[in-house]
C-alpha cells in the first residue's frame, strides 16, 4: 500500500508552504511579464531586461544552492566541486545553442566558429545529435550525473570522508577546467561557448524568450524546493541525516551508507546540471572559468550564508551573497573577494545556522523575554517573593540551551 | 581491495567443505544465506588474531556462543572486548582466524549492513543514537525491514510497525518521550533509547557492549531482566564491567585478558580462579 505521489506532495508542503509557491509563481508568471513588456521604461514599476537576466542568472545559482544543501546541509557531504557539475549541464546545452547559429557564425560555416578556426572539416562524434533540443536537454542531466556516479562510487565505497572528500572534489572540477581549456577537447578551449543566436528558432535576446527563461528558472528552483521537502520528509531523508549524524549506527542497524550517498550525490549533480542547462542561455556565455574551484567554493558560501540544512536558507545565500556581488563587481570589483572572505569568516563565526539561524534566533530571543517578563509578573503577584532573581534565570538558561 | 560478497553467494571456508555433506546426508536442507543453527551453536570465533601496528589486540582468540545462550564477558581495560565486537560486526578485519555465525555464514567476508542483515545486532560502549531524530523516529530507522534507497524513498509505516514501535517504545519505558529528540535524553535513557532499537531490529545475537554504564541502580535492575527475559529467543553478549550485573544476569562468564580467553564458567567459579584473581587485583 503505498500513498500516490500527489498526496505526498500536498502533504509536504503544507498550506503556508503552498501559498507561498503559488504567490511567487504568480509573481514570475503575470506580474514581471506584465511589468516587463506592458509598463514603460520611465515607469517606476518597470522591469528592465537587465533585472530580469540577472534575477535569472541567481535563480539558477540558487537551484545549484538547494542541491549542494541536500548532500551538505542533509548529508554532511562537504562538496567543493559542484560547479563542474553546474558547468557540464551548461556545455551541454551550449552545443545545442551553438548548433542554433547555423550559419550566422563569423565563418558561416556550418560547424561552430571555433571548429573552422581549429581546420577541423566535421563534427567531433559527442557533438552528433547536439542539434536536437532534447537531446541537449537529456544530456545536461545525463552528463553531469554519470560523472557524479562514477567519481561518487569510488570515493563513497572507498570511505572517503570529511575535508579528503572535499579536497578530492575540488581536484576534480581543477582537472577538468584544465581539460575544457585545451582547444584540442572540441568545447572551444577557454572561449567556452557564445554568440548563442537563437533557441528553438527563437531570438535568444527577444524580450518574449527571455521571459520565458525567467519563469522556467523560477519553476526550475520552486520544483527543486518542492522535490527537496518531499525527500527530506521521507524515510530516506531521515536515513539521510541520520548518515550525517552517526554514519556507524546507521550501518550496524543495516542500511548501506554507500547508497544512500550515492542517490543523493549523483541527484544533486543532475539538479545542478539543469541549472546549467538554464543559465547559458540567459548570461549567454559558458567557459572553463565556471570549474574554478573558487566558484565551487562560492557555492557552498552561499549554503553557509543562507543556513545548511534548511531548504529556504541556500536560496536567500544565493541571493544575497550574489546581489552584493553584482554591486560590489561594479562599485569596487578589487575588493570583492575580500568581502566574500570576511562575510564567510562572519557566517562561520557569529552564524553557524546561517540567516536562517538569525531569524530563529532572533524569534527565541523574543520568547525568552517574553518567558521572563511573565515569570517576573507571576513573582511580583506572588505574596512572598522567594529569591526573584534566582527564578528568572531558570528560563534564562534552557532557553539559551534550546537556542 | 576487498570484494564485496553478497549474502546469497556466501559459501563456506574451504575448512567447512565436510560439514556440507554431513548436513545434507541428514536430511538437512541448507538455504545459502539463512542461519543455520542445527549444531546449536550460534556464534563460532576460532583462532582469532587482530593487530594494531605490532600490538596484539585479539591474540588467538576462540570462542563459542550457543543458541539462546546469555553470555558476559569480562576482563580488564584493553583486553580486547571492544575489539572482538568489532571483528564479530565487520567493522574490523581479523588477520587470521575464522568467525562464522551459525554454521554457515562467514563474518569476515561481509559488510557491516550485511552483517546487521543477517541478525547481528550492537549496542556501542558510548550510547549512540540519533540525537536530532526523535525516540519514535530512531526505532523506526532501526525497524527491521528492507533497508534499500528504493524501498526508503516510498516507505511508510504499516499497523504492525507501528504496533512493534509502541510495544517497544513501553518495554524501554520512553513511551511519554516518543517526540523528544534524542538528544535530550538522559544517558540512561539513551542507553535504553539503543537496546530498544536493537530489539526493533529483532536480531538472533545481540552484542552489548557495557549496557548499563551511566544507569542508576534501579535502571540496571530492570535492564538484567530485561536480558533474562530475552535469553532463550536470543543469544546475548553481554560486556559488563558491574559485577553485580553480571551476578544478576547468571550464565556463564567468559574472562578476556590481553586478547585471548584466560578462563570461562559461572562466575562464582571464574571469581575463584587464581589467575582471574591476580589479573584483577595482582601487579
Amino acid at each position: 500500500m503505498r500513498t500516490p505521489l500527489t498526496v505526498k506532495l500536498f502533504a509536504g508542503l503544507g498550506p503556508r508552504g503552498w501559498l507561498a509557491v503559488a504567490a511567487v509563481a504568480f509573481i514570475a508568471w503575470v506580474l514581471v511579464p506584465m511589468a516587463h513588456l506592458m509598463l514603460p521604461e520611465s515607469h517606476p514599476l518597470h522591469v528592465s531586461t537587465y533585472a530580469i537576466t540577472l534575477i535569472g542568472k541567481i535563480l539558477c545559482y540558487a537551484v545549484v544552492a538547494v542541491a549542494m544543501d541536500l548532500i551538505w546541509g542533509f548529508g554532511g557531504i562537504l562538496s567543493l566541486g559542484h560547479g563542474l557539475f553546474f558547468a557540464l549541464g551548461g556545455y551541454s546545452f551550449g552545443m545545442y545553442l551553438m548548433r542554433q547559429i547555423g550559419r550566422e557564425g563569423s565563418y558561416q560555416s556550418d560547424l561552430p566558429d571555433f571548429m573552422v578556426f581549429l581546420d577541423w572539416k566535421e563534427l567531433p562524434w559527442y557533438w552528433s545529435g547536439s542539434d536536437h533540443f532534447l537531446w541537449a536537454l537529456f544530456l545536461a542531466i545525463a552528463v553531469p550525473g554519470v560523472v557524479a556516479w562514477i567519481f561518487g562510487y569510488f570515493a563513497f565505497r572507498s570511505r572517503i570522508k570529511g575535508v579528503y572528500f572535499s579536497i578530492i572534489t575540488q581536484a576534480m572540477t581543477y582537472a577538468a577546467m584544465l581539460f575544457f581549456f585545451r582547444n584540442e577537447t572540441g568545447f572551444g578551449g577557454n572561449n567556452g561557448f557564445t554568440d548563442f543566436k537563437r533557441i528553438l528558432g527563437y531570438s535568444i535576446t527577444a524580450p518574449e524568450t527571455r521571459l520565458v527563461l525567467f519563469g522556467l528558472s523560477v519553476a526550475l528552483l520552486l520544483a527543486v524546493i518542492i522535490l527537496g521537502k518531499v525527500l527530506i520528509a521521507s524515510k530516506f531523508g531521515k536515513v539521510l541525516t541520520a548518515i550525517r549524524d552517526s554514519e556507524n549506527r546507521v550501518m550496524f542497524i543495516g542500511y548501506n551508507p554507500v547508497h544512500y550517498k550515492l542517490f543523493i550525490w549523483t541527484l544533486s549533480a543532475m539538479l545542478c546540471g539543469l541549472a546549467g542547462a538554464l543559465y547559458v542561455p540567459q548570461v549567454g556565455i559558458i567557459n572553463p572559468s565556471e570549474m574554478s574551484v573558487a566558484n565551487s567554493i562560492e557555492i557552498a558560501i552561499w549554503v553557509a550564508v543562507g543556513g545548511r540544512g534548511t531548504l529556504v536558507g541556500p536560496v536567500l545565500g544565493a541571493g544575497i551573497v550574489n546581489l552584493s556581488k553584482t554591486w560590489f563587481t561594479t562599485s569596487f570589483p578589487e575588493y570583492w573577494l575580500f568581502f566574500l572572505g570576511l562575510l564567510f569568516i562572519l557566517v562561520t563565526l557569529y552564524l553557524p545556522q546561517g540567516v536562517v539561524g538569525l531569524w530563529a534566533k532572533i524569534k527565541a530571543r523574543r520568547a525568552e523575554k517574553a518567558a521572563i517578563a511573565a515569570s517576573r509578573a507571576e513573582v511580583a503577584a506572588a505574596p512572598a517573593p522567594r529569591a526573584p532573581a534566582a527564578e528568572s534565570k531558570i528560563p534564562n538558561g534552557t532557553a539559551a540551551k534550546g537556542a | 581491495m576487498r570484494v564485496e560478497s553478497s549474502i546469497s553467494r556466501n559459501a563456506p571456508a574451504d575448512g567447512q567443505q565436510e560439514h556440507w555433506d554431513g548436513a545434507a546426508s541428514t536430511g538437512h536442507v541448507l538455504k545459502p544465506g539463512e542461519l543455520d543453527l542445527s549444531h546449536g551453536v550460534m556464534l563460532y570465533l576460532d583462532d582469532i588474531t587482530v593487530s594494531f601496528d605490532g600490538f596484539r589486540a585479539l591474540n588467538k582468540l576462540s570462542l563459542q556462543i550457543d543458541a539462546g545462550e546469555l553470555r558476559c564477558i569480562i576482563g580488564p581495560n584493553g583486553a580486547g572486548k571492544t575489539t572482538m565486537m568489532d571483528v564479530i560486526t565487520g567493522k574490523t578485519r581479523p588477520d587470521s582466524g575464522k568467525a562464522f555465525f551459525g554454521q554457515t555464514i562467514d563474518l569476515t567476508r561481509l559488510t557491516e549492513p550485511q552483517i546487521a542483515h543477517t541478525g547481528i545486532g550492537r549496542k556501542f560502549q558510548k550510547p549512540t543514537v540519533f540525537e536530532n531524530h526523535t525516540v519514535f523516529e530512531n526505532l523506526e530507522l532501526a525497524l527491521k525491514t528492507d533497508k534499500q534507497v528504493k524501498k526508503s524513498l516510498f516507505a511508510r509505516l504499516f499497523g504492525d510497525d507501528l504496533d512493534k514501535i509502541s510495544d517497544t517504545l513501553r518495554q524501554i519505558r520512553l513511551a511519554d518521550q516518543a517526540d523528544r529528540p534524542a538528544g535530550l535524553l538522559s544517558h540512561g535513557q539513551k542507553q535504553w533509547l539503543e537496546i530498544g532499537m536493537l530489539l526493533v531490529q529483532d536480531p538472533k545475537l545481540l552484542l552489548l557492549d557495557e549496557p548499563v554504564a551511566g544507569m542508576t541502580d534501579d535502571e540496571t535492575e530492570r535492564t538484567a531482566e530485561l536480558f533474562v527475559s530475552l535469553k532463550g529467543k536470543h543469544s546475548l553478549m553481554v560486556v559488563e564491567h558491574d559485577m553485580a550485573f553480571v551476578e544478576a544476569l547468571g550464565g556463564k562468564v567468559t574472562v578476556l585478558c590481553e586478547g585471548s580467553v584466560l578462563a570461562e564458567g559461572d562466575l562464582a567459579t571464574v571469581q575463584a580462579d587464581p589467575r582471574v584473581i591476580e589479573v584483577y587485583l595482582g601487579r
